[in-house]
């Protein structure tokens, strides 16, 4: 395609994308070096039924008066990015100075609600996207494999996780799981523990999001290869029958050389959709045992009424630095091959 | 038949002009959360309504909505039904409007008692009270021969006891679920040992002391008591637990009465089901429970002719005898004319025992919230009481920071 065809072809997205996308970016990313105002508060007589007091209140005059001088708020810098609810950089070096071990030291950051929902996203990452990988490609090797007539209805059957809305999905599995849901109930049993629950031990409620993580997302890995298997060539691998290749030496050296790049689309897309994992954890009432990063920034914006703009601009940044980290190598190797293709 | 028609669309008429303020304009637009006695509240305002346009969203997460509703201008919602912690933010941010003029004006049948006045100006009138206290079976502690428990020790002694019997496997239940509901919980302990929030006129924290520690291990030990589940239960997860007979003694909120004592469910638990008074905890004579007032504000960004209608609305319902002598079952009501029945027991003892009311400070919320997530690792056993109470003061102090409180 021409270049000039090829802007005006692209203009009307770019567009839409500066729009909708860029602009609330850079707005963010504004908004997270600005603090609230110095609260002004007064004393004030309170009486409600129960009798009254003496109490304070945000004088909302003076207050009227300093936000529409600034409505900003207060220029904070860095202030709210190294505060202790992110990447609290004043407790590390503390923790550093003052912990023996580096075990300890290492419990002590883990403690921090950052580095905790830092450390949960990455693990959800590192066990969903590789599984959701590999899940798909058996499975979806095995329906292109079956006679065609039952193929239908198996494709169908297959891609329903990702029909079923996320947040119905986890609450099936949540109630399932319950201590007197018919999962719950019956690791109980098993276990011969009564006090034994899915959902108050941390791990197992790490498990749990992670393994409907993976159940959730392998459809879509499933449809792409599906779709990506239909176009592997039938001449090289008939060639490789008559030389007697096995099936798994086949797959190995025909198949997915040929499926690299799809892949490659793949472990990207989930790679980012998993990083920013959101809904199980409130499905699950997992707030308790497991926090993301997207879950910090829901709970910044709606936490008791009490909205922390600053805050949850911040984590957003994060975020999206944290998902630019993550897929660069990948980038960078898709990168390296368009060059060496041309 | 002709006769019987006209009779009955004369009462039809008759009762709809009883009710009818004569509203003519403006439009109503109520934000209230959801349990029976609000539904009530708003089913009678609406009575009323006349012309005016009325809709109502009933819902758990209005405190989630409401400061973003009500910021708009104009706002989404004229009213929204609040309570002392959730008055706060509408405060905070300016977002509701004084109601001297409109009570002079149309508020004739609310009391004295029923205004919330800070500063010297009508904010919200209250039209229910509330509070967390205890429920027991009265039939599993006959059969065990438990006396009613007074405090959270007796309480723990009593479910201990129950469970040791193997009558049941959890015998006791509460709101543990993480986040507002765990937070409520360290709250109503904290006072009730004698806590206080905040330093003494500023807002830094001051609960990592051996009040703090001894209400982290209160909460533990009733925890271990609880199902193992506790940390995803809610007050309607907890009513469900109640309902199905496996709970004995349970901390629930007095509005929720109604729905434990109505016909649905098995006859011989809800028989057996029977109010009491909030526990005391630690040797201390104030109930380890808030005291919590439901009442309406309106939204400042809307206009005076909607405020107005709103208003009429509203305070038809705040002063309506009929509505409490009706719904008496329902709710402590504020309201003149309501009779105390048997299930408003928990709250007329909470407010016989001197059960302070729910700190209505501009930086609770921060603090509730901050309670909310950071005591959870340590009702898991993954951290000390120390360390858990150091965490909530640490989020809190960087979130107030960032908030301008500190």
């Amino acid at each position: 395609m021409p270049n000039k065809t090829f802007f005006w072809f692209f203009l009307p997205t770019g567009l839409a994308m500066i729009l909708f996308i860029g602009l609330p970016i850079i707005s963010t990313g504004i908004q997270s070096f600005y603090a609230q105002h110095d609260q002004v508060v007064k004393e004030v007589k309170k009486c409600d039924p129960f009798g009254c007091t003496v109490s304070i209140v945000v004088d909302n005059e003076e207050t009227t008066k300093i936000r529409d001088a600034k409505p900003l708020g207060k220029f904070n810098g860095f202030g709210t990015y190294t505060d202790r609810n992110h990447l609290a950089v004043d407790e590390i070096k503390k923790f550093w100075n003052e912990t023996k071990s580096f075990g300890a030291f290492v419990d002590q950051v883990t403690n921090l609600p950052f580095y905790k929902a830092l450390i949960f996203t990455l693990t959800y990452c590192l066990f969903v996207t590789p599984n959701v990988l590999l899940l798909g490609f058996i499975i979806a090797l095995s329906l292109n494999a079956v006679a065609r007539k039952i193929r239908g209805p198996l494709i169908f059957g297959t891609i329903l996780p990702m029909i079923v809305t996320p947040l119905v999905g986890s609450l099936v599995l949540f109630w399932m799981i319950d201590s007197q849901g018919i999962i719950g109930a019956n690791i109980q049993n098993l276990m011969n523990d009564p006090y034994l629950s899915l959902k108050s031990s941390k791990t197992l409620t790490w498990i749990t999001i992670i393994i409907y993580g993976i159940w959730h997302h392998s459809p879509f890995a499933f449809v792409v290869f599906y779709a990506a298997l239909q176009t592997v060539p039938q001449e090289p691998i008939e060639a490789a029958i008559i030389d007697g290749a096995s099936r798994f030496q086949r797959i190995k050296h025909i198949v997915l050389p040929h499926i690299y790049p799809v892949v490659t689309f793949v472990a990207l897309i989930s790679l980012m959709d998993n990083f920013r994992v959101f809904e199980p954890i409130i499905g699950f009432s997992a707030e308790g045992s497991a926090q993301s990063l997207s879950w910090l920034i829901y709970d910044n914006l709606v936490n008791e009424e009490v909205i922390l703009f600053g805050s949850a601009a911040a984590t957003s940044m994060m975020t999206i630095i944290g998902i630019a980290i993550l897929l660069a190598p990948v980038l960078i190797r898709t990168w390296k091959e368009f060059k060496t293709a041309r | 038949m002709r006769k019987i028609l006209v009779t009955l669309l004369f009462l039809l008429f008759g009762t709809s002009a009883y009710a009818d303020c004569n509203i003519k304009s403006g439009s109503i637009n109520i934000l209230a959360n959801d349990f029976p006695a609000l539904r009530t509240f708003v089913e009678t305002s609406k009575q009323c309504k006349g012309s005016a346009d009325f809709k109502v969203t009933h819902s758990s997460e209005h405190n989630k909505i409401a400061v973003p509703a009500l910021t708009a201008n104009p706002s989404e919602f004229s009213a929204r039904i609040a309570a002392n912690s959730s008055i706060v933010p509408l405060m905070n941010q300016d977002l509701i409007r004084p109601l001297d003029d409109l009570v002079k004006k149309y508020g004739k049948g609310i009391q004295d008692s029923q205004l919330i006045t800070i500063d010297g100006k009508v904010m919200a009138v209250a039209f229910m009270a509330n509070t967390q206290h205890l429920y027991y079976r009265e039939d599993v502690l006959k059969d065990m021969g438990i006396a009613v428990p007074k405090t959270y020790e007796e309480v723990v002694a009593a479910s201990e006891k129950i469970r040791a019997s193997g009558k049941m496997k959890y015998p006791y239940a509460a709101a543990y679920k993480a986040g507002w509901n765990l937070a409520e919980e360290f709250v109503n302990m904290f006072i009730g040992h004698g806590g206080e929030f905040f330093k003494a006129g500023s807002a830094q924290p001051n609960i990592n002391n051996a009040k703090g520690v001894a209400t982290l291990n209160m909460l533990k030990k009733l925890s271990e008591l609880s199902n193992p589940d506790y940390l995803t239960h809610d007050s309607e997860a907890i009513k469900v637990e109640w309902e199905s007979g496996n709970v004995a003694l349970m901390t629930l909120w007095a509005s929720r009465s109604g729905t434990l004592l109505d016909d649905e469910g098995d006859a011989k638990i809800t028989a057996a089901t029977k109010l009491t008074g909030p526990a005391t905890v630690g040797g201390g004579n104030i109930p380890a429970a808030t005291l919590w007032w439901d009442g309406f504000t309106l939204a400042k960004n809307r206009s005076d002719a909607d405020a107005e209608a709103t208003f009429r609305a509203l305070a038809h319902a705040a002063s309506n005898k009929k509505m409490v002598a009706d719904a008496a079952d329902q709710a402590v009501w504020l309201v003149e004319g309501f009779v105390p029945g048997p299930k408003s027991i928990g709250v007329i003892e909470a407010v016989k025992m001197g059960a302070k009311p729910y700190p209505m400070l501009p930086q609770m919320g921060l603090m509730h919230g901050a309670l909310g997530s950071e005591i959870v690792e340590f009702l898991q056993g993954k951290e000390s009481a120390e360390q858990a109470l150091k965490d909530v003061e640490a989020a809190y102090i960087s979130k107030a920071k960032e908030q301008g409180f500190l």
